[in-house]
């Protein structure tokens, strides 16, 4: 049983909005299944020991800031790192296909 | 087709729900120090953490935290004792990290309720309770403009234009379970619920609730089933952003749908977009292509854990509910049960009341809001609460008017102006140039115009008959264009006529 099908790895892409052709999918399937098994691994041993899942490597909570505005930045180098701009605003392509 | 909606609510049973989204009114962003002011230049308030750029660590705005508590709180939910934010993976362009940062299966508050009054049958008021099922913080998005196709919409454009000054504004969504056993009044209990909600969220402070303005939203859930058979499929309807179309949009779907049952037909599961104009709504994105959101707990930020103790210092402070309230205000303005009737049916006694607390005397704040700015509404066909003017800026108005800087003719020029988007009172006065002139060398000229263009009048005046100078004083008044100050022009006209007022 793999850990990942091939039909994953291609719905993945496709909400990841990744133009994959079948040998870049049939090569990506194998490679994240092998990368998923050794994790499964860990799994295994955390499983065991009764270890609880964590989603940080350090165990803190409530680190806040205080509600105080700070400088944003300038737009114009906000919109320097865009593909495109137009009237202050990011341009960005077409969001619905026609068909749509 | 449509089957009239009292009809359908007699052969079908609805089940409604409420997603609500609330802009927090902090002063930052929910994980940056971003300002959040409303109408700045495009893309001024953003920085790499909330346009996603790569290195960027987000930290949790500890009093978005607070008022979600307390929303949840005033909302009888129990507060998480450890909860965590989640992402939201999705590709669209109103989010520049690819993610909106949001709470999955943790929310922050769960299961509560609010009582909402809603008329009976014989009009009396009826309490229905509607079930909260979570109260959860995320960030807003930012906000498209959409070039090429027709007006605005998206469909058929050729590109759209992104602003992210919106985008991580602290966001509470407040959902409901669903609302059963509403019988004929399915949307008028969506609204009570809207408009109850907004009241407590105006009670604690934590939002402007500025349903015009985008700060308050609704989506709104309907589905129909014959009576004694399972819930039907539901839709989902978007866009609802007045309380007068969150009724509508009950409404027209209850109906829409009915149609469609009757005939045999499928209820389709999909996101419909309401549309202000036509109180209707179309059909959007279809909910099978979009609802892989991939969750996963967030890396960047602590979980969040509030010290019980200071729940219940924070559950010890809250306000008075808004129907408490009311009612200790009414009482202690003395206002009649008549008046607040009216002001129930104009839906402007919470209104009234702020308006009061910010200063204004109870009756020219009943005036205010029962005079001009009903009319406003009603003109524009919308509640007076959706009216793009706050309480606190009528109580402004109200007080220029007292201590004379403005007449009650001018006062409704500043509401107007206000109305228009001009800015504060103050600066609608300045802007339109409306303070009352008393001054009596700049009113002599008119007035002397006024005598010279009225001889018969200023006889009659000269020969006793004083009342008659209403003409003149009208004429003044007309050539100042209402901004003189009437009892002066009317000591000037009679000392020029040598009459004893």
């Amino acid at each position: 049983m793999p850990e990942i099908t091939r039909e994953e790895v291609a719905h993945l892409a496709r909400l990841s909005r990744l133009a994959l052709d079948d040998a870049e999918l049939d090569g990506l399937a194998a490679q994240l299944d092998v990368i998923l098994a050794a994790v499964a691994q860990i799994s295994q041993v955390t499983d065991a020991a009764d270890v609880p899942p964590t989603t940080h490597a350090v165990p803190l909570e409530n680190v806040t800031r205080p509600d105080v505005v700070r400088p944003s930045l300038r737009r114009e180098d906000v919109l320097a790192g865009a593909p495109a701009a137009e009237d202050g605003r990011f341009r960005v392509p077409r969001i619905l296909d026609d068909s749509a | 087709m449509t089957v009239p909606y009292d009809q359908a609510l007699s052969e079908f049973e609805a089940v409604i729900g409420l997603e609500t989204h609330v802009e927090l009114g902090t002063a930052a962003k929910m994980f940056c120090g971003c300002d959040t002011s409303f109408g700045a230049e495009p893309n001024t308030h953003t920085c790499p953490v909330c346009l996603g750029l790569p290195g960027a660590l987000p930290v949790v705005n500890a009093q978005a935290i607070e008022s979600t508590i307390r929303i949840g709180l005033a909302l009888h939910c129990d507060i998480a004792a450890w909860c965590r934010f989640a992402r939201k993976n999705y590709f669209y362009p109103d989010m520049p990290k690819n993610f909106q940062t949001s709470q999955y299966d943790e929310p922050l508050c769960t299961g509560g309720y609010l009582d909402v009054d809603v008329p009976g049958e014989d009009g009396t008021p009826e309490v229905v309770r509607v079930p909260i099922e979570r109260v959860h913080l995320e960030e807003d998005t930012g906000k498209s403009l959409h070039v090429g196709g027709a007006t605005g919409r998206i469909h058929g454009a050729s590109h759209s234009l992104v602003d992210y000054n919106r985008a991580g504004i602290p966001l509470v969504e407040i959902v409901t379970r669903p609302v059963v056993g509403t019988g004929p009044r399915a949307a008028e209990v969506a609204r009570a619920y809207v408009a109850e909600l907004r009241d407590v969220l105006r009670g604690l402070g934590v939002s402007d609730v500025r349903m015009e303005q985008g700060s308050l939203r609704c989506d709104v859930n309907v589905s129909l089933n014959r009576p004694g058979q399972p819930w039907g499929t539901r839709s989902e309807t978007k866009n609802v952003n007045s309380l007068r179309s969150v009724e509508r949009a009950v409404r027209s779907e209850v109906e829409r749908q009915a149609a469609r049952l009757r005939d045999g037909e499928r209820i389709v599961q999909e996101t419909r977009h309401f549309h202000e104009d036509t109180g209707l709504s179309t059909p959007g994105r279809s909910k099978e292509e979009a609802t892989d959101y991939r969750y996963f707990p967030e890396p960047d930020l602590a979980p969040v854990a509030p010290d019980p103790a200071w729940v219940a210092e924070l559950r010890a402070a809250l306000p008075d509910p808004p129907s408490v309230r009311r009612k200790r205000l009414t009482a202690e303005l003395g206002l009649s049960a008549r008046d607040s009737a009216a002001m129930v049916n104009a839906g402007v006694l919470d209104l009234v009341l702020a308006t009061v607390e910010a200063g204004a005397p109870a009756a020219e704040a009943r005036n205010m809001w029962l005079g001009p700015l009903a009319q406003a509404a009603n003109t524009r066909g919308v509640e007076a609460a959706d009216l793009p003017v706050a309480p606190a800026q009528v109580a402004r108005v109200v007080e220029l008017v007292s201590s004379g800087a403005l007449t009650a003719g001018l006062a409704r020029q500043v509401v107007d102006g206000v109305l228009a988007g001009e800015g504060e009172p103050d600066d609608v006065v300045a802007g339109r140039g409306l303070a009352v002139v008393s001054d009596e060398g700049a009113l002599g000229e008119a007035v002397d115009a006024a005598l010279a263009a009225q001889p018969a009048v200023a006889e009659k005046v000269r020969a006793g008959k004083v009342q008659a100078v209403g003409a003149l004083v009208g004429a003044v008044m007309k050539a100042t264009r209402g901004q003189a100050d009437a009892p002066v022009v009317r000591r000037l006209l009679l000392e020029r006529l040598g009459v004893e007022g």
